[in-house]
C-alpha cells in the first residue's frame, strides 16, 4: 500500500514532520515497551500502564495504536485491519495516521509481507509466522467484568486463578440456552492460570491463538491495560468436559457449508450482507486479504488449465 | 461419637478499633461492657478455646452482640482473629487456620467447610439460579463436567427438599424457607467434614423451622459432619446440640453437655437466660 504519493499537501502532514517519530515521545514508547516484556513474561496477565493522549478518540483503538506505534521502525512493514477490511474507515485512518507520522515505515494489505499487524475483530485467516507480531486493539480487557464489578477484587480473583463465577455464567447459559451465548470476547484461558477476555475477536479465531507462532499482544487504550499471548503458549477457551468450545457454524438449512460468494472459500469465517439490488442474502470471506488472495490463485489455476 | 478431632481453637480473640493494653482486663461480664473504656476498641471475642469431633454438633448460645457469631466468621476467614490459634484436622493433616496464605484459605472454603448463614442474601448469589448457586461452589472445587454438576445439584435439592423442577429458577422468587435450603443446598455440596451454622432458622415461621432442624441432623447423622451451631434460640439448641458454649461480652462463661447447662445452669448469667425461656 504506498498511496502515500502526495504528502505534505495538507497542513496537518507538515505540522506532523515536527512531532518525534511513532508521534509518542521516546519516555512514553520506553514505558509500553517495558509493560510488553512484563506482559509476555507473564502470559495473560494485564499490565496497567499510562495510556497517553492520543489524537483520536478513545475506543477508537488507542490502546493497540499505542503498542504499534511503540514497536514499529522504519525497516517494519505495517498491515491494519478493521472487521476484517483493510479498507474500511478505521483501518484506513489508522492506517494513514500511522505512515504519516512514523516516515520511512511500508504499509501492506498483505499478510506475508508484513511483519506487524494491527487488527480489529479479527485474526486474519491466513496462519501467521514467527517473526510476525500481532496487535490487537481491546475495548473490555477484563473477562471478570461481568460477574465482578470491583477491579480491586477482580484482581484478587486473577491472582488467586478464581474463575468459578464467569464458569458459573456458562452454566447458566447451557440451562438457559442449551449452549454457551458468548458470540465474541470470549474468555480464554492462557498457560493455564489468567483468563483474558480475548478483544472483540468471533469464536472463530480462538484457537488461533491456542499455540500461536506469532507473539499476540492486545492493549485497551481507555482501560489503561496490555497484556499478551507469547507465542507457543496454550490458549484454551473456557468450556465444560462434556459441552466442549465450538466455533460458529456456517450451515446452511440443508447442513451444507456456505460458500463465499466471491472466491467460493468454504472454510474461512463468513459476513452476512444483504446485496442492495437483489435483496439476496449474501456471503462473503470477512478477511479481504484472504479472498483476494483465494481469487487470485482461483485465475491463476484457471489460466493454467485454460 | 467419635474421637477424631476435628477443630481446636485456643484463644482466639477479636478487637475491633486499634485496642490497647487494657483492653482485656477491663472488659467481660464483669465488667457488664465490651466495650474498652481506655481506648473505646470493641472486644467482640477474647480467650475463646473450644475443640470440636467429628459428628458432633457444638452450640455456641448468647444473648446478641456477645461474639458468637464472631467467633464462626473467624473461622470461616470472613475476618482475621486479633490473635489466638485454630487447628482444622482434615485426613490426616493439619492447617494452621490463621497462618495460611490467601490461597489455601480460599482452599478450606470452598473444600472442606460450608457456611450457613441466617440472611440468604449472605450465603447465595441472587443473580444466579439456585442450581447455578450449587455449581459455583461444585465448580470452585474444580468439577468441570456439565451433566455431572446438574446430576450433583439435582441430588443436593432433592436432599434438602427443594422441588427440582424450581432449580433454573432465581433464589429470589422462593419464600425464606425454601432460600435457606438452597443455601444448606449449596453448602453441602462438596460434602464438607466441618459445616458452620449461624442462626439458621431465626426468622422462620415453626413448621419451617423445624423441618430445618430435622434436615440438620439428618445430615450430621448421615454425613458425619461436625457443625458449630450459633444461636440465641434454646429450643435450637437443646434439640441439636450436645454440647454447648454459653457466651457473653465476648467471653466464654460456661461450657458443658447441652443437658447439662439447661438443666442445671452454673452461671448466674446462664441461670437468668435459662429461667426466662422455660
Amino acid at each position: 500500500m504506498s498511496n502515500q504519493a502526495k504528502t505534505s499537501d495538507t497542513p496537518f502532514r507538515q505540522a506532523s514532520a515536527e512531532y518525534n517519530f511513532g508521534f509518542l515521545d521516546e519516555y512514553a514508547k520506553k514505558e509500553i515497551r517495558r509493560s510488553v516484556l512484563k506482559a509476555i513474561a507473564i502470559p495473560g496477565y494485564q499490565v496497567p500502564y499510562s495510556s497517553r493522549e492520543m489524537p483520536m478518540g478513545r475506543g477508537f483503538g488507542t490502546g493497540g495504536l499505542q503498542l504499534t506505534l511503540s514497536l514499529i521502525g522504519k525497516q517494519d512493514t505495517l498491515k491494519v485491519i478493521d472487521q476484517g477490511s483493510d479498507d474500511s474507515v478505521n483501518a484506513v485512518n489508522l492506517r494513514s495516521f500511522i505512515e504519516m507520522t512514523c516516515p520511512g515505515i511500508d504499509t501492506t494489505t498483505k499478510v506475508a509481507e508484513a511483519n506487524l499487524i494491527q487488527s480489529r475483530h479479527r485474526i486474519p485467516e491466513q496462519a501467521l509466522r514467527e517473526d510476525q507480531v500481532l496487535v490487537l486493539q481491546v475495548p473490555y480487557p477484563d473477562a471478570l467484568v461481568v460477574v465482578e464489578p470491583s477491579e480491586d477484587k477482580r484482581k484478587i480473583m486473577h491472582g488467586e486463578a478464581d474463575y468459578s463465577r464467569l464458569l458459573v455464567k456458562l452454566y447458566e447459559d447451557i440451562v438457559k440456552f442449551d449452549e454457551i451465548t458468548i458470540s465474541h470476547r470470549y474468555p480464554t484461558r492462557i498457560n493455564r492460570h489468567y483468563v483474558i477476555d480475548s478483544s472483540p475477536i468471533p469464536r472463530w479465531d480462538v484457537p488461533k491463538m491456542n499455540d500461536s507462532k506469532a507473539l499476540i499482544l492486545l492493549g485497551a487504550g481507555r482501560e489503561k491495560k496490555i497484556y499478551a499471548v507469547p507465542p507457543y503458549t496454550l490458549a484454551e477457551p473456557l468450556e465444560f468436559d462434556d459441552v466442549p468450545f465450538r466455533v460458529e457454524g456456517f450451515n446452511d438449512e440443508t447442513g451444507k457449508r456456505r460458500t463465499c460468494h466471491r472466491c467460493g472459500c468454504d472454510h474461512s469465517f463468513l459476513d452476512e450482507f444483504i446485496d442492495a439490488r437483489s435483496g439476496e442474502k449474501l456471503y462473503q470471506c470477512s478477511d479481504s486479504d484472504y479472498c483476494d488472495e483465494q481469487l487470485k490463485s482461483l485465475s491463476v489455476n484457471q489460466s493454467l488449465e485454460g | 461419637m467419635s474421637n477424631e478431632k476435628v477443630l481446636e481453637v485456643r484463644n482466639l480473640s477479636k478487637v475491633y478499633g486499634k485496642g490497647c493494653a487494657k483492653c482485656f482486663e477491663s472488659t467481660g461480664p464483669e465488667h457488664n461492657t465490651n466495650i474498652c473504656p481506655h481506648c473505646g476498641s470493641i472486644v467482640a471475642a477474647h480467650d475463646i478455646s473450644f475443640d470440636l469431633y467429628k459428628g458432633e454438633i457444638l452450640g455456641i448460645m448468647g444473648e446478641s452482640g456477645s461474639g458468637k457469631s464472631t467467633a464462626v466468621k473467624n473461622l470461616f476467614f470472613d475476618e482475621m482473629p486479633t490473635s489466638g490459634q485454630a487447628t482444622f484436622f482434615d485426613d490426616g493433616k493439619q492447617y494452621d487456620l490463621f497462618s495460611l496464605n490467601a490461597q489455601q484459605k480460599r482452599h478450606l472454603r470452598n473444600h472442606r467447610f460450608g457456611m450457613v448463614y441466617q440472611n440468604p442474601v449472605l450465603g447465595l448469589n441472587f443473580n444466579v439460579s439456585a442450581g447455578g448457586n450449587i455449581a459455583e461452589r461444585l465448580l470452585m472445587s474444580n468439577l468441570t463436567n456439565y451433566s455431572e454438576i446438574r446430576e450433583r445439584a439435582i441430588e443436593l435439592l432433592h436432599r434438602t427438599e427443594v422441588l427440582t423442577e424450581r432449580m433454573d429458577e432465581m433464589p429470589k422468587n422462593f419464600s425464606g424457607g425454601m432460600q435457606q435450603r438452597v443455601q444448606i443446598a449449596k453448602a453441602l455440596a462438596t460434602n464438607p467434614p466441618l459445616l458452620f451454622l449461624d442462626e439458621v432458622t431465626t426468622g422462620l415461621d415453626l413448621s419451617v423451622q423445624a423441618a430445618i432442624l430435622d434436615l440438620i441432623m439428618e445430615i450430621q447423622r448421615e454425613n458425619k459432619t461436625a457443625m458449630i451451631a450459633v444461636t440465641h434460640d434454646l429450643g435450637v439448641i437443646r434439640l441439636l446440640a450436645g454440647r454447648t458454649i454459653v457466651m457473653k461480652y465476648g467471653r466464654i462463661i460456661e461450657t458443658g453437655l447441652t443437658d447439662q447447662i439447661l438443666e442445671d445452669p452454673q452461671d448466674a448469667y446462664t441461670q437468668r437466660l435459662v429461667a426466662s425461656a422455660l
